[in-house]
This record gives structure tokens, C-alpha cells and sequence, in this order.
């Protein structure tokens, strides 16, 4: 196999990551919203489920977690299994548990936020809805963005997980034209593909840190 | 006309009567000051009267209407949508001014009106910005919070609580977080309002402020009033503790 069609099978590979990364954050950012206000809510059962909830998902290994949501549609309701489900398990493992590492960076954003400017928004009238939305969030959006990076990093690294329920992504792929070519080289360059996704990414969550900075 | 009313006001944290039985109403066009040794419940009455904390006991009526009353031993709120009408009569400036960082001056000033009275956007534009222009802010607009000076910071906060336009003005020591420089620059604003005669409550702790512009002075301590009158009453007749706090200030 030459140089090119390696890189072209990596390539397809990279679409299967992009792709998982993208709807992951798609479905687990705003998730992790929801479960961030469950987490913090004044109802008992509502904030203890939310926390029962993101301590199973930030305490086991989403590998397991993966397996876990393929196989209980049949082994928890007998559904029979299609083949096209592997990748939508995929999808909504991932958007599980990554909502569960989000909702506790936005909980943390929110509860640092000064005591001081609910009390002024709650003077001036703003109702509940409008001092979360106006007011409390898109400051807490401008503290969070360094964890969310991080995240979002770690992110495009565990999209490789997804060989587990047999789904090609890249690194599946290089691993397959490793093990075919007895070579290292495809792994090799599916880890400078990471590299380059990451850069991209770390780029973007710059230029969005830098077009925030224009307040303090 | 009355525009404020507190008649027994009661508030307990943990066991310590902030304030016991505070009673006190203000008139149209008053200003009222009230100074006091810190920890007496001065800002924990402003805060009970501005709903921001909710009182134990005692009744609370803004323009005649009732915010709060005492019902068999406990103190009752009225209804959602009537506190929201409620809070409209009056505006509250901070110590620390509590600006929205992420808002611009503009944006500040204008916001509220916008989406909370939902006054139309050009008019609001233009209520804001005449605002800024009297309290000596007009090339500020554009400007964020944070490259203001404290001073200029207070000036747009007092004219973020009079965009609203508000019968009654709330200060919580609105010059405690300003050098001594520019605390000038936000007592002449108040001072403007008063001329205006705005409604007005103050917590100060600048006497001779409060001195040459109230109307009425109280002094709190130990969560009651010990004293009240005209600043010649009061100055001119201070009861012991009074005239011990005065002193004070002047040493």
C-alpha cells in the first residue's frame, strides 16, 4: 500500500472522528446544562438523582459505558440490535457521559459568579429566566471556556473508544493498515491527524477566549 | 403621600435580631439618611425594604400598597405579580455598584427598560443616553465597566436605577468602595437628585453629606432607631451615643 492510499483510508477514518466529536458536543453541551440545573436545584430528589448521575458517569470507564448502551436495548428490553444502532450507541454514550463532565464545569462557572450581580438584575426586575440568560450565563460562559477546552481536547482523543462497538473511526483505521502492512508508520500518522484536530481546536477556543476579552 | 412605609420590621440571622421593630416611613420628596456604627442593620433595613432579603415580622407598603404584612406571627408576602409592580416604585444603587460587566454602558443604562419595562428600544436609547449626559457621561457610553473609574462606575449605576425611573432612590453607601477623590464626583450627582427632589434614602457614613442634604436623619444602633430628626435636631441635639458616633467622625 502506498503513502497516499494510506493517508486517504486515515482520511476516511477522520470523518468517522469528526463526526463523533461534533454531535458529541452537539448533544452534551446543552445536556450538561440541563443536568447542571438538575445538580443544582432546590428539589432533594431532583439534585440527588443528578448527582447519583454524574458520579456513576465520571466514575466508570466510558468504554464501559459504550458496551452498556449497545447492548441494554436488547439484555434490558429485548429489542433486537440493528446494525446501524452501533453508531447512534456511540453517539449517545459519549453525549452521556461527556454532559455529566460539562454540567460540573457549568456548575462551578455558575457558582462563582458574585452573589451581587443577581441582586441587582432581581432590583432592576429581571425575572428569573431573563438574569440567567442575560446576565449570569454569558459571564459564566467567558469563566468556563479554559475547562471547556480541556474537555473538548480530551474529547477528540477519546473519540478513538469508539473501536469497542466496532465503529472505524481513525484510529481503528490505522490500526487495521498497521496490522495489514506490519508497519507502525499509520499509527504514527493518525497520532499527527490528533495532533492537528487538537491544534484546530485549541485555535478555535482562542479566538473565542480572545473575542470575550473585550470586558472583565 | 406616603411612598415608603415599614412599620415593626423584625429580622433574625441565625439567632441575632438584626433588627428589632424598626418602624419608619418616608414622604414624597424626602431625603432621609441613616448613619449608625457598622453592624447596627443599616444596610440589612435597606436590604429588608428592598425585598432583596425577606423580613421576619412587620409590614413593608410601597405608595400604599402593600409588599408585605404579619399574619398570625409570620411575615407574608404579597402575590408574585404584585411585588413585581411593587418593585418598580423603587431603584437601588450598591457599594460596590454591581455593574454588568458584559454590557456596555450603554447597554447598562438601557437594558432593563428594554426588557423588563419594555420601553421601545429607540426611546429607551434615548431616555439612557440623556441620562449619561447629565450625570457627565456622555463620551463613556461605548465604554465596558471595567476601563471606568469607581466613580464613573457609581455614576452609571445611579443612572442603570434611574433609567427605570423610579420614585425612590435607594443608596447602600454608595461612596464606602471610592477614594476619598471620588466620592466628590458621586455626592454631587446625589446631590443634583436631591436638588430634583428625588425620593431618597442613603446610607452613608459621610456626615457632613448628610448633614447639609437630608431632610431627616436617623441613627441606627443595635438594630433600633436611637435618634432621629432634621440634621439641626439631631446635630444640634444628639443624645449621648449619638453624639459619641459624631464625634468620631469629626476626631
Amino acid at each position: 500500500m502506498d503513502f497516499g492510499m494510506m493517508v486517504a483510508q486515515l482520511g476516511e477514518g477522520m470523518v468517522v472522528t469528526a463526526e463523533i466529536f461534533f454531535l458529541t458536543l452537539l448533544f452534551s453541551l446543552p445536556l450538561g446544562l440541563v443536568i447542571c440545573f438538575g445538580r443544582m436545584s432546590g428539589h432533594f430528589l431532583l439534585r440527588t438523582l443528578s448527582k447519583i448521575y454524574i458520579s456513576v458517569m465520571r466514575g466508570t470507564p466510558l468504554m464501559l459505558q459504550l458496551i452498556v448502551v449497545y447492548f441494554s436495548p436488547y439484555y434490558v428490553f429485548g429489542i433486537k440490535i440493528s446494525a446501524a444502532y452501533r453508531f447512534t450507541a456511540v453517539i449517545l454514550a459519549f453525549a452521556l457521559n461527556y454532559a455529566a463532565y460539562f454540567a460540573e464545569i457549568y456548575r462551578g462557572g455558575i457558582e462563582s459568579m458574585p452573589v451581587g450581580q443577581y441582586e441587582a438584575a432581581q432590583v432592576l426586575g429581571y425575572n428569573r429566566t431573563q438574569t440567567f440568560f442575560r446576565i449570569i450565563l454569558p459571564q459564566v460562559v467567558k469563566r468556563i471556556l479554559p475547562s471547556v477546552t480541556n474537555e473538548t481536547i480530551t474529547l477528540v482523543k477519546d473519540t478513538s473508544l469508539a473501536f469497542v462497538l466496532a465503529v472505524v473511526e481513525m484510529f481503528t483505521a490505522a490500526k487495521q493498515i498497521a496490522a495489514k502492512e506490519t508497519t507502525i508508520l499509520p499509527l504514527m500518522a493518525a497520532g499527527v491527524f490528533y495532533y492537528l484536530f487538537n491544534l484546530a481546536v485549541a485555535a478555535f477556543m482562542e479566538y473565542l477566549e480572545k473575542k470575550m476579552s473585550y470586558y472583565r | 403621600m406616603k411612598y415608603l412605609e415599614i412599620e415593626h420590621l423584625k429580622k433574625t440571622f441565625d439567632n441575632l435580631q438584626v433588627l428589632k421593630d424598626i418602624s419608619l416611613s418616608v414622604e414624597e420628596g424626602e431625603v432621609v439618611s441613616i448613619i449608625g456604627p457598622s453592624g447596627s442593620g443599616k444596610s440589612t433595613l435597606l436590604r429588608c425594604a428592598t425585598m432583596l432579603e425577606r423580613m421576619d415580622g412587620g409590614s413593608l407598603s410601597y405608595l400604599g400598597e402593600r409588599a408585605a404584612w404579619e399574619e398570625n406571627g409570620t411575615c407574608v408576602y404579597a402575590p408574585k405579580s404584585e411585588l413585581k409592580r411593587i418593585r418598580k416604585s423603587y431603584g437601588l444603587v450598591f457599594q460596590s455598584f454591581h455593574l454588568f460587566p458584559h454590557f456596555s454602558v450603554l447597554k447598562n443604562v438601557m437594558d432593563a427598560p428594554v426588557n423588563v419595562d419594555h420601553v421601545p428600544k429607540a426611546e429607551a436609547r434615548l431616555r439612557a443616553e440623556k441620562l449619561l449626559g447629565q450625570l457627565g457621561l456622555a463620551d463613556k457610553k461605548d465604554a465596558y465597566p471595567h476601563q471606568l473609574s469607581g466613580g464613573q462606575q457609581q455614576r452609571v449605576s445611579i443612572a442603570r436605577a434611574l433609567a427605570l425611573q423610579p420614585r425612590i432612590l435607594f443608596f447602600d453607601e454608595p461612596t464606602s468602595a471610592l477614594d476619598p477623590e471620588l466620592t466628590g464626583e458621586v455626592l454631587k450627582v446625589i446631590r443634583e437628585l436631591a436638588r430634583e427632589h428625588m425620593t431618597m434614602i442613603i446610607v452613608t457614613h459621610e456626615m457632613q453629606f448628610a448633614r447639609e442634604l437630608s431632610d431627616r436623619i436617623i441613627f441606627m444602633e443595635d438594630g433600633v432607631i436611637r435618634q432621629q430628626g432634621t440634621p439641626q435636631e439631631l446635630f444640634g441635639n444628639p443624645d449621648e451615643r449619638v453624639r459619641e458616633f459624631i464625634g468620631k467622625f469629626q476626631a
